[in-house]
Formats: C-alpha cells, structure tokens, sequence
C-alpha cells in the first residue's frame, strides 16, 4: 500500500518546467540516442526498425497472396520464389525473433525487476547495432534481387545451385543472431545479478520468467545457426565438400544443424508472447496467475524440451525411422508445458474481475489462436501423418497460427498494455478494440481455408495450382486483406497517439507489477527512489481498480 | 568475476601440458590402432580443450553458476552431435528395402 502512495509523489516531485523529467525527454537530437545507452532509449530504437521490417514483411505477404489468387500465378514464377523468401527471411529474423524481447523486454524487464538499467549496457547498445548492420546486408541483398531459397536455406540448393544473393543474406543472419545473443546475454546476467531487494526469483513477474528462459534458449540455440550459414557460405564459395552430395558432403546434415536452431526459435518468438500474455490475463482480470509457479517452470521446461525434438522437420528427409519415432515421441511431450500454459491461464480467468479491454482481447486471441495452432502442431508431430501434410499448407496454416496468432497477438496486446508507460500517451480504445476484432476475423479467414488446402493436398512455396483450389485462396487473400487493414488502423492510431493521445497515468489499468510504481513514461534511473520488495508477484491489493 | 590472479608457474604448465599432448598427438598418429586412432586422437584434444577452458579461460576459478553455464554449452553440443549421429548409425536398419 506505501509504495503506490510514496513513488508516484516522490517522481511527480522531480518536475521540472511543467513537463516530469523523464527518459523521453531527458537529452535531445539525434546522439543522445544513437549512443543512449539507456535500455528504454535503446527498445525505441528497436521498436522503429523492427516496425520498418514488419512493414517490409507484410508488403511481401500481399504480394504472395495476390500471386495465388488466380490458379496460374501472377508473377513469374522465379519471382515468386523470391517473394515468399523475402517474406520468410524478414518476418522470422527480422521482425518475429527481436520483437517482444528486444523491444518489450529491453523496456520492461530491468524496470519489472526493480533495476536501474540492464546489466550491460552498452552490450545492449552494441545489439541494436548488429542488427542495423544485419539488416544492411539483407536489405541491399533484397534490393539487388532477393533469394530464391526459401528462409530455409535447404542444401545443395542454397550451396550449389541457386544463383541469387544467398550469401549476402546468409552474412545478414549470421550478423542479427549476435544481436539477439547480446540481448540474451543481458536478461541472463541481469535477472541474476540486478534484482531490487526483496525481488526474489519466486516473486519475479511471469514475464521475466519467460524472458530468462527465451535467453537460454537464444544463447544455446542461436550460435549453431552461426555455425550452419558460416559452413554453407564456406561450401559456396570454396566448394568444401559439408552438404553437397556431390562433393562428398550430406544434405541431411544441414536440415539437422538448422533445425537444431530453428525448432527452438520458434520458441524463441513465442515464449516472450506468453511472459506478455500472462501480464495480459493477471492484470486484465485482477487476479494471480493460477499455479504460478508451474507457469514459471512451464517456460524453463520449454526451453529445455524443445531442444530435443527438431527431427520432426526431418520425418521425410531419409532420416533414421528409429529417430523418428524418438523426436516424433519427444515433440508430443513439449506440449505439455504450453498445455499448462493455456490451462492456467483460463483457470485464472475463473472468478476474476474481466475487463474486456484491448490488451485483455488480444491476450484471449492469443489463447485461442495458440490452441489451434499448439494443436495442430500434435497432427504434424504425428509421424504418419506428417508424410501426408509435410510440405503442404497445413504446415503454413499450423505455423502462422503460432507465429500470428501467438507471437503477434502476444506482442501487440503487451504493445497496448505498455503503450502509456512507453509513451506517456494512450491509444483510443475504442479502435483499438475495432482494429483487434478485424484482425482476428482477418487472421482466421486467411489462415483457415490454408488447412484445407494443405490437407486436399495444396504444396508449399509452389506459384500455381488446380483450379479446384481456387475458392479457398481467394478467401484465404480476402483474409489477409482485412488482416492487413486492421493492422494498418492499429499503426495509424499508434503514431497519432503520440502527439493527440490523453496523458497516460502512472497506472492506468489498475495493473500489479513494479513498472507500475513509476511515472509513464518513467525516468531515465527507472524509480526515483529505489523499490523495495515486500510483496509477492500479482499482490493486487497493491493498487486500486481502474478508474472508470 | 575473474579478478583471481594466477601465478605464471600455472600458465608455463599448462603451456608445456599442451605441447606434450600435441607432440602426444603426432606420435599416436603413427601407431596403426585401426579405428582407435581417431578415439585417441579425440581424446586427447578433449583433455587439451579441458586444460585451456579451466586454466586460460579461469573456468576453474569462476562461480558454480559459471561452470554450469560451460558444461550446460558442452552438453548441447553433445546433444547436436549424439543425436544427428544416431540417425547415420540408425539409418541403414530397415528391415525391408524400399
Ligand atoms: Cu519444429
């Protein structure tokens, strides 16, 4: 009960001119924050690039969906490679891995822990920058014609064959995975070591728990990548012989070592969504997250399982059946933790005081898309039926259905829960909650038919198709349509708030968690004066109900 | 952190412990042990890796939580290895031929 009475005087203390000091406008022109190193200054910076690079991606999605609207294709279908390439490669390395950790959890998890900054903090200036370097190469790899790979880079194609920019954007990978491993680096060492007094792990927020273990997952994860693009850039241009059959090497071996990564990256984009949409559910229902810390060891648990079961991208690739069956076994058992997840959050809803505003929709969107998409995720773990759907569309539908319906619902419900401690300013209500319905019927509408498709037998990545399958693919781009208008409402809202939104209060979801006890936006030094911890996580006899 | 200062004595061992293991190497390498060479040949690099991350890494004079951050990275490479080797070894048992 103090601390929400003590903080928010003491900061509103410290103004000065009619405007609270604060981290926003605390330095101005364009070094102090070029070289801030300010791990709030530092997610803006973030939160711009990698908003360019979901604009980038999005613009390439249309332009598959248009291709498919008629059976024929639009474009050539060489082009059309390099479309859907495009798309891949910025929407998983550019936009889907950075954008809840780097963005959300650089802002919040040293301000959720009660720290003044991240523990290194030009390490973190230091990730902002791979990235800008990694885009660079990727971009002008774009420009000078794209990639005709796939975002997965399958061998002896990606080394031997194909004559596009694959080694340009191999290097831009290779770069932006050192930026998400400095931002790993950093929540690791920061949970341990920069903890408030009285933050103790058990009352850390879900959030944190989730980051910490996304962190594992990045260090153990992304340098294996690293390895993977630097052998096939060595295949490509010295001709040792690693994947290529032809000169002695395995393409199988490639398909290993990226999935290696690649299969907990997807855990890499999704577990920070769900730290979000715990905060989501807790604050938005007033209520404890039931069986907390069940939820907390579900993330590490994640983190751990889903190492072990990559192979399930391999079930056709001539691998060894008697793995098959073992990874086939081992990807079942990874749900169970998300299955926890899920439960724990609907049993939290359960009695507790619901508000249905947009941050509490999008963290249901979340629960309900995830379920369809952790689901049938079990069809293609199947080890059976994967023959049947590998490579078709029920794969592109099941993993959307993670990656948009998890991944982005997740980011842009936390996006709307923190936009007034990040900018002061609210977002209109009212459109956000229009803007979030529409997407969801956007989502639903473009992503749906696309299990169909793929279970009647529609292939991945081809630019034509039987006419019979032409009901389904026009749906599927009417969706993305109103997918994509839906998204550009909440864009436009965004950007106007900052100059025409009300003032954000320093609560004003009546919300539980530390970022809660400073000013929005809070100060460069997060708490003037700094917290101490005596309550557990979700304590909501800590603060008022919102105003109505 | 790594503030503990090692004597010189320390690093001039562990510096002629490896030349010994690389001059080790070389010699085993001519010695016929059919399929043994390449498991002797991994082991005593393991053993010279050993040496450098505990003594010139200063593994060995970190925190617990630094020495199971190390074995935790060699343990998923173990992973990554063990596991796409099982599928070569794996492969070829098929009862019918497709
Ligand atoms: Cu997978």
């Amino acid at each position: 009960m103090s601390l929400t009475a003590t903080l928010p005087a003491a900061n509103a203390a410290a103004q000065t001119n009619g405007e609270p000091l604060n981290y926003l406008n605390n330095g101005h022109g364009i070094r102090s924050w070029l070289l801030t190193k300010d791990h709030k200054r530092i997610a803006i910076l973030y939160l711009i690039s990698v908003s360019i690079f979901f604009v980038i991606g999005g613009i390439f999605a249309l332009l598959v969906r248009i291709n498919l609207l008629s059976p024929n294709g639009l474009f050539e279908p060489d082009t059309y490679n390099r479309i859907f390439t495009a798309h891949g490669i910025v929407m998983v390395f550019f936009f889907l891995v950075p954008a809840v950790p780097a963005i959300l959890g650089n802002f919040l998890l040293p301000i959720m822990i009660g720290a003044k900054d991240m523990a290194f903090p030009k390490i973190n200036l230091l990730s902002w920058y791979c990235y800008i370097i990694g885009a660079a190469f990727a971009l002008t790899a774009l420009v000078a014609g794209g990639v005709d790979t796939g975002w997965t880079f399958y061998t002896p194609y990606s080394t031997t064959y194909s004559n596009s920019n694959v080694l340009l954007t191999g290097i831009g990978i290779f770069i932006v995975g050192f930026s998400s491993i400095l931002t790993g680096i950093n929540f690791i060492v920061t949970v341990h070591t920069m903890r408030a007094p009285g933050m103790t792990w058990f009352r850390l927020p879900l959030f944190v728990w989730a980051h910490y273990a996304t962190a594992l997952v990045i260090m153990l994860g992304t340098p294996v990548l690293a390895i993977t693009v630097a052998l096939m850039a060595l295949e490509r241009i010295a001709h040792v012989g690693i994947f290529d059959p032809a000169l002695g090497g395995d393409p199988v071996l490639f398909q290993h070592m990226f999935w290696f990564y690649s299969h907990p990256a997807v855990y890499i984009m999704v577990l920070p969504a769900m730290g979000v949409v715990s905060e989501l559910i807790a604050n938005m229902s007033r209520k404890r997250i039931f069986g907390y810390k069940i939820v907390a060891m579900s993330s590490l648990a994640i983190a751990v399982f889903g190492f072990l079961v990559w192979g399930h991208h391999l079930f056709v690739a001539t691998q060894s059946v008697y793995l098959g069956i073992i990874f086939s076994f081992l990807s079942y058992v990874v749900a169970i933790p998300s299955a926890i997840k899920v439960f724990n959050w609907t049993a939290t809803l359960f009695k507790g005081s619901i508000s249905f505003d947009t941050p509490m929709l999008y963290g249901l969107g979340f629960i309900g898309l995830f379920l369809i998409g952790g689901m049938t995720g079990l069809f293609t773990a199947a080890l059976g039926l994967d023959v049947h759907i590998t490579d078709t569309y029920f794969v592109v539908a099941h993993f959307h259905y993670v990656m948009v319906g998890g991944s982005l619902m997740g980011f842009l419900g936390g996006m709307h829960l923190w936009w007034g401690k990040i900018t002061g300013r609210m977002y209109p209500e009212s459109w956000a909650r229009a803007a979030m319905v529409i997407q969801f019927i956007g989502f639903n509408l473009t992503f749906f038919p696309q299990f169909l498709l793929g279970y009647l037998g529609m292939p991945r990545r081809y630019a034509s198709y039987p006419p019979e399958f032409q009901v389904l693919h026009v749906l599927s781009t009417a969706g993305a349509t109103i997918l994509g208008i839906g998204l550009l409402i909440t864009i436009i809202y965004f950007i106007w708030s900052l100059k025409k939104g009300q003032r954000a209060p320093a609560n004003p979801w009546g919300a539980a968690g530390l970022e809660w006890h400073t000013s929005s936006p809070p100060p460069t030094e997060n708490f003037l004066v700094a917290p101490v911890v005596t309550w557990e996580a979700y304590d909501f006899t800590q603060t008022e109900p919102k105003a109505q | 952190m790594s503030e503990h200062i090692v004597p010189k004595k320390t690093y001039y061992i562990i510096f002629f412990a490896l030349m010994a293991g690389t001059a080790l190497t070389v010699a085993a390498a001519f010695v016929n042990l059919h399929n043994f060479n390449i498991v002797v040949a991994l082991l005593i690099a393991g053993a010279k890796a050993f040496l450098v991350v505990m003594f010139f890494m200063h593994v060995k004079y970190s925190t617990k939580l630094t020495k199971l951050w190390v074995a935790v990275g060699f343990i998923w490479l173990f992973i990554l290895l063990a596991v796409t080797m099982t599928d070569y070894l794996t492969r070829a048992w098929l009862t019918y031929k497709p």
